[in-house]
């Protein structure tokens, strides 16, 4: 790759911190600024530097599951929550907490359920899909006559 | 129809036959009670959100209509099972006719105005298809988009009025609506029913598409064009009586109307030389008695109008399918090549002097009734009646010069046909003629039968009691005079039919006629559609997108004076460090508009968005602003993949047109904002949210539980967006070769 | 800051629907860009602008704090970034695929679907 050694240093370093970051963002969404989208974006930057690092080919290989399988799992993920509130409630969406109890101090207890699988299935599908745009982005040729107006490559 | 010869269709061919018969059937046994005045109400409900019901009646109108539909479709239906069977067309036709039959069905039977327009919609269509049967012919194709167009219009015409007649009333069962006659809307309202009548009975002048759909095979001429659909406008004007009849507008149109029809058709159809033309403009003459009669109003005008639709179904059916006994027998449906033909083909013969006799109007044949209670209703009107009983007059004494030619032409003199050996097709064929011309004589012979539910009938159109005799002896009186100077005049024409067809082709050419005048509308039609497509559509992508500009310009304009809000007031008073985030804002836009270069373009574009995250910041959006953040770092990092792969952008020269079209449309959004801003905020639904955020769905950030609680749909929706829109640009980066070099 | 926000917009929309324009489908992403960016603020300044306090809850409360920014039109506006970004990256992709295909980016010479009548 012809990136610079600095940057493939301070991507190894910074990336698992980022990704850290990324998945806290996700789950104090609910509370704190944050969220999904917005952790799903910080992790969306993360593939973006470590390919910008090295490379596709090495990015594919790092995340593993093919970008637009991440993509369905989330939206398979996001599906599903909705699909809790069905089986529980009756009501397409509505949210369920299974640990969490609402009492006269306010909620207590463990703050999983089917509203954070639906949050983490919308990271998943912003992951996903930037993933694969960027990957095929880079991945597409540069078409080699480029006729009338291409006057430059750069 | 890869050979024809070897193809004979099974039994299943007379399957239609029976159903009709059965029907027939099953209709006559209401015959008794509805003579005797009752009425049958079957109501279901169908779409009740807006009062639509599928309601139907049976009275004395809807069942005479419903006997003829099943009875002459039996018939029908038998005769084109024979003249068809040894082709493979046979199945469509007969799922044709028998879709047009319970269309037609549901026409005369409906009593919801909305049940009987879309039955009536459906007999357009299905007598389209029926027309166009023989679409390998152009003349067959032409003449079914001629007739779908001319009653297709009328259907549209029809909807209008019994919509307004519906509205007018408060209600769309028929039977309930009462007089309208002083209803606001009353002459918009008989404009419209009366275009939906005429196109459908083929009044002039609309009359021209009735004889172009004689393309159709001959039992569809005989069933729908003559006997059954083109009586439909005669049954609504008939049905719509009670409620829009008697007024001054109401008998005039009618009456001239249909006295035009009758006396233009009887003279073109002396004119024909083919037979089956021939009968198709003595139909528009009868149709043009019919409205005649219908308009005249008094009960024997009317009466006479009801019987006559009787008369006129059964010897003109009789003759339609006679015509087509001689087209198979004998070869041909000309006039000039057929003569002599009453030893060769006797069974024919006898059906054409039956039916021809009803058809001139002799006694004792029920013809002769039909046309005496016409001249009677015709004398019997107020102020036209003189004029009608002049039309009536001139249109029967063509009528037996056209029944001439028909039931003596062929059969006498020296024998000559096309075909070497002519004689009697099948008896499956000639068997349904044979009842219907012995059935007039018959009715003729006994017209008791029909006198109390003509009686019922008159009463349900008129909506009073009173009725005349149907007999075949009205006594010497005026009608009977008539009746012989008809006689007289009428064997005058046919002495001279010769001198008058001689003289009626060089008048052709002359008169101009409502055929040419659709062709040309047709074509202008055409050509003006092609022309605005060449116009609006050049198929430069620029233009489209500067209407939508303009459009849009123009909406937000329109919305800004429509609204009530006001423009708020000005208020520039905001801290320095505002003014300089709005003002790098603005300095990347420009830019943006005038750099060459596309770093710097992707550069400034990085900028705008940045600072619009600061904008968010600063007013409390604190989620908004981290994914404007990030969104801006993914778009400026894709831009600049993207762009290394894309020509220069170029500035080129200022496009004035364009700048001012933005311009408008960015002063519509400034001022539009600012109008919003002056208006009053709704916030109860911000409030529902902050009270149930932390109660309800456990969490703090009230735009995050949104997100994924209360409006977790949306989001739902919008990820599977994303993924879409993700797999369609992964398919339009990695897609193929180009498209031209 | 709300006349001043709503001047702003309608510069971003005039200069994006300006470049939309030009024809060339590079300047045509960057008029979309900045489209989008202005429809997120068309709704922002709907929602009216507050200075005071993010629509959060704070610890041991049981709703926002009076006068808390309005959380309908940022949770609108989050959901229509994230939208307009995916659209955006497809028009992106159909832009590369177009000149690619096509050999030009000049918009006016695309007319696969509407030839030219006399060609």
């Amino acid at each position: 790759m012809n990136s610079s050694l600095i940057l493939r240093t301070g991507t190894r370093a910074l990336v698992p911190v980022f990704l850290l970051v990324a998945i806290l963002v996700l789950l104090r969404g609910h509370n704190e600024p944050g969220g999904g989208f917005i952790g799903g974006l910080l992790a969306a930057i993360c593939v973006a530097l470590y390919e910008k690092a090295f490379g596709v080919d090495e990015a594919r290989r790092w995340l593993r599951l093919p970008p637009m399988t991440i993509a369905g799992i989330g939206l398979a993920a996001a599906l599903l929550g909705g699909l809790w509130g069905v089986v529980e409630h009756g009501m397409f969406l509505t949210g369920v907490w299974p640990l969490y109890e609402y009492g006269p101090d306010g909620w207590t207890g463990w703050p999983v359920g089917s509203v954070l699988l639906f949050d983490t299935g919308v990271f998943l599908v912003v992951v996903g899909v930037v993933a694969a745009i960027l990957f095929a982005l880079e991945e597409a040729g540069i078409p080699e006559d480029r006729p009338e107006d291409g006057e430059e490559h750069s | 129809m890869t050979d024809p010869t070897s193809y004979k269709a099974g039994l299943w061919r007379f399957v239609p036959a029976t159903v009709q018969a059965i029907l027939f059937g099953f209709f006559c046994t209401y015959l008794a009670p509805v003579s005797g005045g009752q009425i049958f109400d079957y109501v279901y409900p169908w779409v009740p959100a807006l009062g639509i019901e599928a309601a139907f009646r049976v009275d004395a109108l809807s069942l005479l209509f419903a006997l003829l539909i099943t009875g002459i479709g039996a018939i029908c239906f038998l005769y084109a099972a024979s003249y068809f069977e040894a082709d493979r067309r046979l199945k469509r036709l007969l799922t044709l006719m028998s879709l047009f039959a319970a269309a037609m069905l549901g026409l005369v039977l409906a009593d919801d105005a909305i049940t009987l327009f879309v039955a009536w919609e459906m007999t357009t269509l299905t007598s389209f298809l029926l027309v166009g049967f023989d679409h390998q012919k152009e003349r067959a194709r032409y003449s079914a988009q001629q007739a779908l167009l001319i009653t297709g219009i009328g259907g549209l015409a029809l909807m209008a009025g019994l919509i307004l007649m519906g509205e007018a009333a408060g209600t769309y069962r028929i039977s309930e609506m009462g007089d309208l006659t002083n209803a606001p809307m009353y002459l918009v309202i008989l404009l419209f029913i009366f275009i939906g009548a005429f196109t459908k009975s083929a009044q002039f002048p609309f009359h021209f598409w009735l004889p172009g759909a004689m393309a159709a095979p001959t039992p569809v001429s005989a069933y729908l064009h003559s006997a059954t659909m083109v009586k439909a406008g005669v049954y609504l004007i008939a049905r719509l009586s009670p409620q829009l009849g008697g007024t001054d507008i109401w008998i005039w149109t009618l009456t001239l109307v249909g006295a035009a029809t009758m006396v233009v058709a009887s003279f073109w159809a002396l004119r024909q030389t083919d037979l089956k033309l021939m009968l198709a403009w003595t139909t528009l003459m009868g149709l043009g008695a019919l409205m005649m009669g219908l308009g005249g109003g008094s009960y024997y005008a009317v009466g006479g109008a009801l019987t006559f639709i009787v008369v006129h179904a059964f010897y003109k059916a009789a003759l339609f399918l006679t015509v087509g006994l001689l087209d198979k027998g004998a070869g041909t449906r000309e006039a000039d090549q057929l003569s002599g033909l009453r030893r060769a083909m006797p069974r024919a013969f006898i059906i054409a002097m039956l039916a021809g006799a009803s058809m001139a109007g002799l006694p004792p044949f029920v013809g002769f009734i039909g046309k005496e209670l016409i001249y009677e209703g015709a004398l019997q009107s107020p102020v036209q009646g003189i004029f009608a009983a002049t039309a009536s007059l001139i249109a029967s004494a063509l009528m037996i010069a056209a029944a001439g030619m028909v039931a003596i032409g062929p059969f006498f003199g020296e024998q000559k046909s096309p075909k070497e050996a002519p004689k009697d097709p099948s008896p499956l064929m000639w068997v349904g003629p044979g009842l219907l011309a012995v059935g007039g004589l018959l009715l003729g012979l006994f017209p008791q039968g029909l006198d109390a539910l003509i009686t019922q009938m008159t009463q349900t159109v008129r909506g009073e009691y009173g009725a005349p005799e149907v007999k075949l002896w009205h006594g010497v009186n005026t009608a009977l005079f008539l009746s012989l100077l008809t006689f007289a005049l009428g064997a005058l024409f046919y002495r001279y039919l010769r001198a008058i067809q001689g003289s009626l082709i060089i008048e052709e050419r002359r008169v101009p006629d409502s055929d040419r005048v659709y062709d040309i509308l047709l074509n202008a039609m055409k050509n003006t559609a092609a022309w605005t497509a060449r116009t609006v559509q050049d198929g430069r992508m620029m233009s489209y997108l500067r209407v939508t500009f303009i459009t849009l310009g123009l909406m937000v304009w329109a919305a800004i004076f429509a609204g009530e809000g006001q423009v708020a007031t000005l208020e520039l008073d905001i801290p320095l460090f505002h003014w300089v985030i709005v003002a790098i804002t603005a300095a990347c836009t420009i830019t943006i508009l005038f750099t060459g270069s596309r770093l710097i373009a992707i550069a400034a574009l990085g900028g705008v968005g940045a600072a619009i995250a600061v904008i968010f910041v600063l007013y409390s959006a604190i989620d908004v602003a981290m994914t404007q953040l990030l969104v801006e770092i993914l778009i400026v990092a894709f831009v600049a993949i993207a762009f290394i792969k894309l020509p220069r952008a170029g500035t080129g020269a200022l496009r004035i047109g364009d700048a001012i079209v933005a311009s408008v449309l960015g002063l519509g959004v400034t001022f539009g904002m600012l109008a919003v801003q002056g208006a009053d905020i709704a916030l109860d639904v911000t409030e529902f949210f902050e009270q149930a955020s932390y109660p309800e769905a456990a969490g703090r950030n009230v735009v995050n539980v949104i997100l994924v609680d209360f409006r977790a749909l949306d989001t739902l929706g919008e990820v599977a967006v994303v993924v879409i829109a993700g797999i369609a640009a992964l398919a339009a980066l990695r897609a193929g070769k180009r498209i031209k070099e | 800051m709300e006349t001043v926000l709503a001047m702003l917009t309608g510069l971003l929309v005039a200069a994006g629907a300006y470049l939309m324009l030009s024809g060339n489908l590079v300047r045509y992403i960057l008029g979309l860009a900045l489209l989008s960016n202005a429809a997120n603020l068309v709704i922002f300044g709907a929602g009216r602008l507050t200075k005071a306090n993010p629509p959060l809850i704070p610890e041991g409360m049981k709703e926002p704090l009076e006068g808390a920014a309005n959380a309908l039109p940022q949770a609108l506006i989050l959901t229509a970034i994230v939208i307009g970004f995916g659209l955006f990256c497809f028009a992106l992709a159909l832009a590369y695929r177009a000149y690619y295909a096509l050999g030009t980016a000049r918009m006016d010479s695309m007319r696969i679907a509407e030839p030219r009548e006399d060609s």
